[in-house]
């Protein structure tokens, strides 16, 4: 069966289109990756969610997907509009999470990890924002004093925490880029110490 | 001392107590439910009719505003409480501080999934970083530019601005009106990026060019458009200059530093 000429150039024009998009998130062009809404909507057009869309189909049989991080964090809109749309932050990220063993493959050392699950957990469970003092005194129970300071700071230089000038810390753009905070928390508080047996 | 200058002195202290107590609530981020803003504002309407003086009356005002941010706080913590992200904080820490650091690590890859970010050297890149190589000028010069760059901040006149050259001695609406004309041309009736129009081979050119179309914006012979989600700025020429007595003005720096005229420079070259 003969294809439509019509439906063979809108094919080229998207696959164009998801070619460009995918420099544009998977290469940093500012200090922070990921690319805004409005920058995807110039380069791409106005059509841009569409052509994401098809980007996470495509991701999605690689076990990766395009994240989306609305201004609005708190409250992530369902059926987003243009304008939300625009304002938001679009990622690549792993959609699948990883398991113990293939943490050296993103360059963490466990006891880093947990250090920084620590101190993200504590800021969230202390409403968003918690005093530098009190995660370092959370920290300091498992951490030796001299690598408390070193991993904070590693932390806020990567984003996943922000501090501001009374020493009071947030949880910065990264963490809510790449960890889901509900499941997070959740998961924590149903924890056992041991690791349940997988079926 | 007579009663009523005792009451002032009392109620100075109280307002000050006031504000310091929200203070440390908003800072320490602690239960912003811990203070009672009924009694606190009966305290600020008890001593209001003792001030007189501006500076009291600027404590009194800024000891409603605490109170009003500690309202917001209350406000945002009661919404934080109602989002199905709320846990209790003290069964949260517990739990961080009884597990063991690789269980921890291994709950929180649960649920991370870390970006993925690509870094490579292409050929183009390549070809921009070798050209700015070329044209970088060698250290000792331009430490001797940032010498130049690190004087005393101060307002310049006009005298001072002929005297460097940066302005011709022709009368100034002169120049104005030249560079109007130019603006009107070069825009043709449709707004232009402000850079593109400032912009000129040499930094001294660009300063001279920012200084005048400030005072084009200034006069009403052009409009400024700020795009502050794209960070853009754009400049809209008028055919005739246009009165803005009843608009309210307003001042918007504008950075022309040499690292700015020279990224916009090698934008321009690419």
């Amino acid at each position: 069966m003969a294809t439509n000429p019509g439906t063979l150039r809108r094919k080229a024009v998207y696959s164009l289109k998801i070619k460009r998009a995918v420099q544009l998130l998977f290469y940093r062009r500012h200090w922070e990756p990921g690319v805004k809404g409005w920058e995807l909507r110039r380069r791409i057009g106005s059509d841009y969610p569409r052509v994401i869309n098809l980007l996470n189909d495509y991701l999605d049989r690689l076990g990766l997907m395009v994240k989306t991080v609305f201004e609005e964090e708190a409250n992530p809109p369902e059926n987003p509009t243009l304008d939300q749309l625009d304002k938001a932050r679009f990622y690549v990220a792993l959609k699948e999470t990883q398991s113990a063993g293939e943490q050296k493959l993103v360059g963490w050392r466990i006891d880093d990890l947990a250090g920084l699950a620590v101190s993200i957990g504590y800021v969230i469970s202390q409403g968003g924002k918690a005093s530098r003092k009190d995660v370092e005194d959370i920290l300091r129970e498992k951490l030796p004093g001299w690598r408390i300071d070193l991993n904070l700071n590693r932390y806020l230089r990567a984003g996943y925490l922000v501090e501001d000038e009374n020493g009071q810390l947030f949880i910065g753009w990264r963490t809510r880029a790449e960890v889901d905070q509900r499941k997070f928390v959740d998961l924590l508080l149903g924890a056992s110490e041991s690791k349940p047996q997988e079926e | 001392m007579t009663a009523a200058k005792r009451q002032g002195i009392l109620g100075r202290e109280e307002l000050v107590k006031i504000i310091e107590t929200c203070q440390s609530i908003e800072n320490k981020g602690l239960n912003p439910f811990l203070i009672n803003v009924d009694d606190l504002v009966s305290v600020i309407r008890q001593y209001f009719p003792n001030w007189s003086d501006p500076e009291e009356l600027c404590l009194d005002a800024e000891a409603l505003n605490k109170i009003a941010t500690v309202i917001k706080m209350q406000s945002e913590w009661i919404k934080q409480r109602a989002t199905s992200l709320y846990r209790d904080p003290f069964l949260v820490e517990e739990k961080l501080r009884s597990l063991p650091i690789e269980r921890i690590a291994e709950i929180f890859m649960e649920a991370w999934h870390p970006l993925v970010e690509l870094e490579q050297i292409t050929m183009g890149s390549l070809e921009a970083a070798l050209r700015y190589w070329s044209e970088l000028a060698p250290l000792d010069e331009r430490w001797q530019r940032e010498n130049l760059l690190m004087a005393e901040i101060s307002p310049t006149s006009r005298e001072e601005l002929i005297r460097q050259g940066i302005l011709l001695s022709e009368t100034f609406t002169e120049e104005l009106e030249k560079l109007w004309n130019e603006l009107k041309t070069v825009a043709k009736n449709q707004k232009i990026k402000y850079w593109d129009f400032i912009g000129s081979k040499t930094y001294q050119e660009t300063v001279r060019r920012a200084y005048l179309t400030s005072f084009l914006i200034t006069y009403g012979y052009a409009a400024l458009e700020i795009n502050p989600l794209e960070e853009e700025i754009f400049l809209q020429p008028f055919e005739k200059p246009v009165l803005k007595e009843n608009t309210p003005s307003f001042s918007f720096p504008i950075s022309i530093s040499f690292e700015e005229w020279n990224r916009w420079r090698q934008t321009r070259e690419r």
